[in-house]
């Protein structure tokens, strides 16, 4: 009964996908807003302010984990008014429950020294195309710039980390040493002549050597991504797998679909893709989606 | 690097012990009294001065043409852009 009256309260289109989630206080519930990648215009903080001013009856918004902003205390009744104010500025609600959730990314190579691949570009394109998509339980995706992975794509239940790989040139190389200094993970060593000696199995493809280096000698063949599978936080955290290296960036979508395929085929309810990996075997996963994607 | 060897700076500071980026904001400042195609002297001490500043002045457009090692610290001249 109390479901008929809540119809004719709310229209259950806007709630598809969730985003509004039920919260201790009767009839109030917190407004989850979809902010990809955590990158957010003005002009949309300020409608968001000025709705919360209006709707949230606790007073205040709450910045998730996941980079979005979430409007706290919004009564039933107001939902739809809520939704309607906040698509004036195109502000969108996001999700919650068994589906694919908003991606977050790390702030952006347009300004950070360190980015290698275009993360926030990449996380509007992923959201517009994957968002709401229904999963066995949620379904997560981050995206980091550079192997510093500030998104934190080891947590994630698919995780895009940029990577690009060195070459050097002696040609260029006056034998500076700085790339020796720059890399943080032993695989450069000078020798006598100051030119680099390379060892890629200690290599994290993050480009620092690229970067230091004044007389251009150290050049990058190839960027792309490296992808991670599996992880979760929460109660029983897991680290994801890796599965391959330099995944080209327009193979990104492919492979988020080919990955949700092969977890919806593999998966079971309420189980993580990672669990479903653990519980099948990470080379059934490898050679059923990442082989086709890996590069000769 | 021969060919460097003998080019005198134009001007020159002293950075051991300045934090980044204090370090790279002061090599800044001095690269910006210069004219283009003077050259600066910095010197550095190793350690996280010498992965960051020398990368910075490159993402300016700056020119590093000569690094050496002294007693454990590094002097770098930059050819201003």
């Amino acid at each position: 009964m109390a479901e008929k009256t809540v119809k004719q309260r709310v229209d259950f289109n806007e709630l598809k996908s969730g985003g509004f989630i039920k919260q201790t206080q009767k009839d109030l519930f917190t407004v989850r807003l979809k902010v990809p990648g955590g990158r957010i215009t003005p002009e949309k903080m300020l409608k968001i302010a000025e709705v919360a001013k209006k709707y949230s009856r606790m007073g205040y918004c709450h910045l998730s984990f996941r980079q979005s902003v979430e409007i706290v205390g919004v009564h039933i009744d107001d939902f739809d008014t809520v939704v309607k104010e906040l698509a004036t500025v195109g502000q969108k609600v996001a999700s919650c429950g068994p589906r694919v959730r908003v991606p977050t990314a790390c702030g952006g190579c347009e300004y950070n020294p360190n980015g290698i691949m275009d993360t926030q570009t990449k996380a509007v394109e992923v959201d517009e195309k994957f968002f709401g998509t229904p999963c066995h339980h949620k379904f997560k995706m981050g995206f980091s710039g550079c192997p510093i992975d500030c998104t934190r794509t080891r947590e994630m239940d698919l995780g895009f980390q940029g990577v690009v790989y060195p070459v050097w040139g002696k040609d260029l190389c006056n034998g500076c040493t700085l790339c020796a200094k720059a890399c943080l993970e032993g695989a450069i060593v000078s020798d006598k002549e100051g030119r680099p000696v390379f060892d890629e199995s200690k290599c994290v493809y993050c480009g620092d050597c690229i970067r230091a280096c004044p007389t251009d000698a150290w050049k990058d063949k190839k960027k792309g991504w490296l992808v991670r599978v599996g992880g979760k936080h929460g109660r029983h955290p897991r680290e994801a797998n890796e599965v391959l290296n330099f995944l080209p960036d327009n193979k990104v979508n492919d492979f988020i679909a080919a990955t949700l395929k092969w977890y919806k085929e593999n998966g079971k309810t309420k189980e993580r893709v990672g669990t479903s990996i653990d519980r099948v075997g990470l080379d059934k996963f490898k050679k059923e989606v990442a082989s086709a994607f890996a590069q000769s | 690097m021969g060919e460097d060897e003998k080019v005198i700076p134009d001007d020159k500071i002293d950075l051991r012990g300045v934090l980044c980026p204090i370090n790279f904001v002061k090599t800044k400042l001095k690269l910006e009294m210069l004219d283009t195609g003077q050259i600066l002297e910095i010197i550095l001490d190793d350690g996280e001065p010498i992965r960051s500043v020398p990368r910075s002045v490159k993402e300016e457009g700056h020119k590093i043409i000569k690094v050496e090692n002294i007693d454990g610290a590094y002097r770098l001249l930059i050819r201003k852009a």
